[in-house]
């Protein structure tokens, strides 16, 4: 089978090697891939600040670039919540309704792919580290995908998988909320680095990278020991899949 | 009145108290594990959510209609029933009553309907004594504030901050035992009770089947204020209904858990007319005032009507990551939190709302934890898009907005910007020179990939193996 990826803006612009791990975990399970090019953003940004008028044409080429794929498969939970959940409280073309439909039941977030296709038993590798799990939001509330990330997480070998409290509590990104209303976001972001350094964890996993973003960045900034790392880098690492790429 | 240039000092002032902060983050903290508790032990509780949104849908589907019988009903019943277009028509109709009834002394309790019309002003200029009986509302009358809390309205304050502000407004001597300061204030109260002439209340569901409303509470301050005084008023927003008594059990049973995690409610007050031929109990005047102030428009609204289903429990607030930082009075307004957030622009114009609905991170817990299944995120997403397209946003950010969507249909353009971005980043020492100051002063900003995924995965022999 053939697995077009939809890159985010995030992974596409900032953290490419979270995309290559996703790739090189899609090809040890024998996929295809398909990179749909000139794809570029699903216009969450905009929507999320207001700017339907704006984002529509983007969504609306979204829907046109992807509608006939087999498999679309992407790294972040926030970017399938956009098209899954949110294009429908848009005004849309209507004629891309059966586009968006099909497009819909055929995309999927990794991990969620990853565990309703029961791969998880070939991606038992081994990671002899600390780790916690921060749920994102859009993940966890809008698809409903808690359990599969940590089915994921807790088939690897010598992993020591240790929960924060709570692990659904939100980062503070939100987006353009993080300069917007800066100062609360830095006090939600500085509570969850807490939760994350009270666990002891070398790593912090995640599924979004925006949440990791912010998350690492507030880490960085502030000298605490743990390292984000998004969970399709974990699995390529935990796999040592590095070694066969380029 | 709510004044949204000042929205940003607000927050500041809220997240330098750190008494307040951890004030607030205990008390959620409690009431978010005491209704979880509740909730898992509730196995129809999705249920419950879904019966008692339908019910709300179903009374609201033709207000007109559900408000004309109750209206016929309770005045069958013998309520006097007034009805005020906004805020200044329900003031003078109730400050009108009492001058008219030779009041002098008011016992209020807890309405956040008279919050939102900003009653108490009024009754103290007209010269009316009005004492406010819930604990904490007292407490926050004492201040000289407004509640910082749906249901838990002092809860910006410690016991320390009551303990002193007793010992300077009631004179008596410091103490900050909890136990002690409440005896005080009992006793004051008492005092109140018995020699009010008039008693305010809101309403908490008014039953459109019988003509009755519904008062709910938990110290008993409500029933002392409705039976006492020889006359009774009670304000609701016209949205109050539900369809009849018989419904009336479903709500209870979703509100206290969400509320304050109690399983049910300590008192439940239902006022079905004045006091009636040989009983010696209840208020021998009933009037119910039913406030529109901006209802009606948004019950017509469509996409955003459910908001107007809120029953006021607080649980959206408890469980708001944002809230929990800031508390309600950097929202300005009588309602707070990620409801408050959807209604302040609403009830106030989207001129004088344009902060509210950005003061949120879109996590989505309230919607989770809202007993009436409103989707607050949907509805804060709808609003933030009304204030944009009515230009309220800054300017920098409608013309970065235009120029994102004209790159963003251009992919060969979109990439050499975006690269372009990526090399100027490489330069120039952006932590300092990024347009956003308050996102990089606690955070270490990203670095963007001087190539980006897709040159990388293009030269990769991932691509090459994999073939198409």
């Amino acid at each position: 089978m053939t697995v077009s990826l939809f890159i985010p803006c995030l992974t596409e612009h900032l953290y490419p090697e979270s995309g290559l791990a996703m790739v090189r975990i899609l090809k040890h399970l024998g996929y295809k891939i398909d990179y749909v090019d000139n794809q570029t953003c699903c216009g969450q940004p905009a929507f999320n600040s207001g700017y339907r008028r704006e984002m529509i044409p983007v969504a609306e080429r979204f829907i046109r670039l992807f509608q006939d794929k087999e498999l679309i498969v992407a790294p972040s939970g926030s970017c399938v919540a956009m098209i899954r959940v949110f294009y429908d409280q848009l005004a849309l073309d209507p004629s891309l309704m059966p586009g968006l439909k099909a497009l819909k039941e055929r995309l999927f977030e990794l991990t969620e792919f990853l565990v309703k296709r029961n791969h998880h038993d070939k991606l038992q590798g081994c990671f002899p580290h600390r780790v916690t799990y921060h749920d994102s939001c859009h993940l966890s509330r809008e698809l409903g995908v808690r359990q599969q990330p940590r089915q994921l997480i807790q088939s690897i070998k010598e992993i020591d998988f240790v929960e924060m409290t709570p692990p659904d509590l939100c980062c503070g990104f939100g987006g353009t909320f993080s300069y917007k209303f800066s100062d609360v976001s830095v006090e939600m972001v500085k509570r969850k680095c807490e939760s994350i350094e009270a666990t002891g964890a070398e790593y912090c996993i995640g599924a979004d990278s925006s949440c990791l973003m912010n998350i690492e960045g507030y880490l960085r900034k502030h000298g605490m020991k743990a390292k984000t790392l998004h969970i399709a880098e974990l699995l390529s690492r935990s796999l040592d899949l590095e070694k066969g790429a380029a | 009145m709510l004044k949204p240039r000042k929205t940003h000092h607000y927050i500041r002032q809220a997240l330098k108290n750190d008494c307040l902060r951890a004030a607030v983050g205990k008390a959620t903290d409690l009431a978010v594990r005491k209704r979880q508790d509740l909730v898992n032990e509730t196995p129809y509780w999705e249920d419950l959510r879904h019966h008692v949104h339908h019910l709300k849908s179903k009374v609201l589907e033709n207000p007109e209609q559900s408000l004309m019988t109750f209206e016929a009903r309770c005045i069958a019943n013998g309520i006097n029933v007034h009805w005020a277009e906004d805020a200044a028509e329900a003031r003078q109709i109730i400050v009108d009553l009492a001058a008219q009834k030779k009041v002098k002394k008011i016992v209020k309790s807890k309405s956040l309907t008279t919050e939102e019309i900003e009653l108490n002003p009024a009754l103290e200029k007209a010269g009316l004594e009005t004492w406010e009986t819930d604990l904490g509302e007292y407490i926050v009358q004492l201040e000289g504030k407004t509640p910082s809390h749906l249901t838990m309205p002092a809860l910006h304050l410690s016991r320390y901050d009551i303990g002193r502000l007793f010992e300077k407004k009631l004179g008596i001597e410091y103490t900050d035992n909890p136990n002690e300061l409440l005896q005080v204030a009992r006793q004051r109260l008492r005092e109140h009770f018995l020699s009010a002439d008039m008693g305010i209340s809101g309403v908490n569901f008014a039953a459109v089947e019988e003509g009755a409303f519904v008062v709910i509470e938990n110290e008993a301050n409500a029933h002392l204020s409705i039976s006492i005084p020889k006359i009774h008023v009670a304000i609701m927003g016209l949205e109050k209904l539900i369809p009849s008594l018989s419904d009336l059990p479903y709500f209870l049973k979703v509100l206290a858990p969400s509320a304050t995690g109690q399983k049910a409610s300590s008192y439940v007050n239902i006022i079905g007319g004045p006091q009636q031929h040989l009983m010696e109990e209840g208020p021998e005047e009933v009037h119910l005032v039913i406030l529109d102030n901006g209802r009606s428009n948004i019950l017509a609204d469509a996409s955003l009507r459910e908001t107007l289903f809120c029953i006021r429990c607080g649980a959206c607030l408890n469980i708001c990551p944002v809230f929990r930082q800031v508390g309600g009075h950097a929202y300005g307004w009588a309602y707070m939190g990620p409801i408050g957030a959807t209604l302040i622009p609403l009830y106030n114009g989207l001129s004088e709302g344009r902060y509210a609905p950005f003061l949120s991170s879109l996590c989505g817990a309230c919607f989770d934890n809202c007993p009436m299944r409103i989707q607050i995120p949907k509805h804060l997403l709808t609003l933030r898009n009304r204030i944009a397209e009515s230009g309220k946003t800054m300017l920098i950010e409608r013309v970065g907005m235009k120029i994102w969507s004209m790159l963003a249909v251009r992919p060969r353009l979109y990439r050499f910007i975006t690269g372009l971005a990526a090399i100027v980043q490489q330069l120039i020492p952006f932590d300092k020179a990024f347009p956003a100051p308050g996102y990089v002063r606690h955070r270490a900003l990203g670095r963007m990939d001087s190539k980006g995924f897709r040159s990388r995965f293009m030269d990769s022999e991932d691509r090459r193996e994999g073939g198409r």
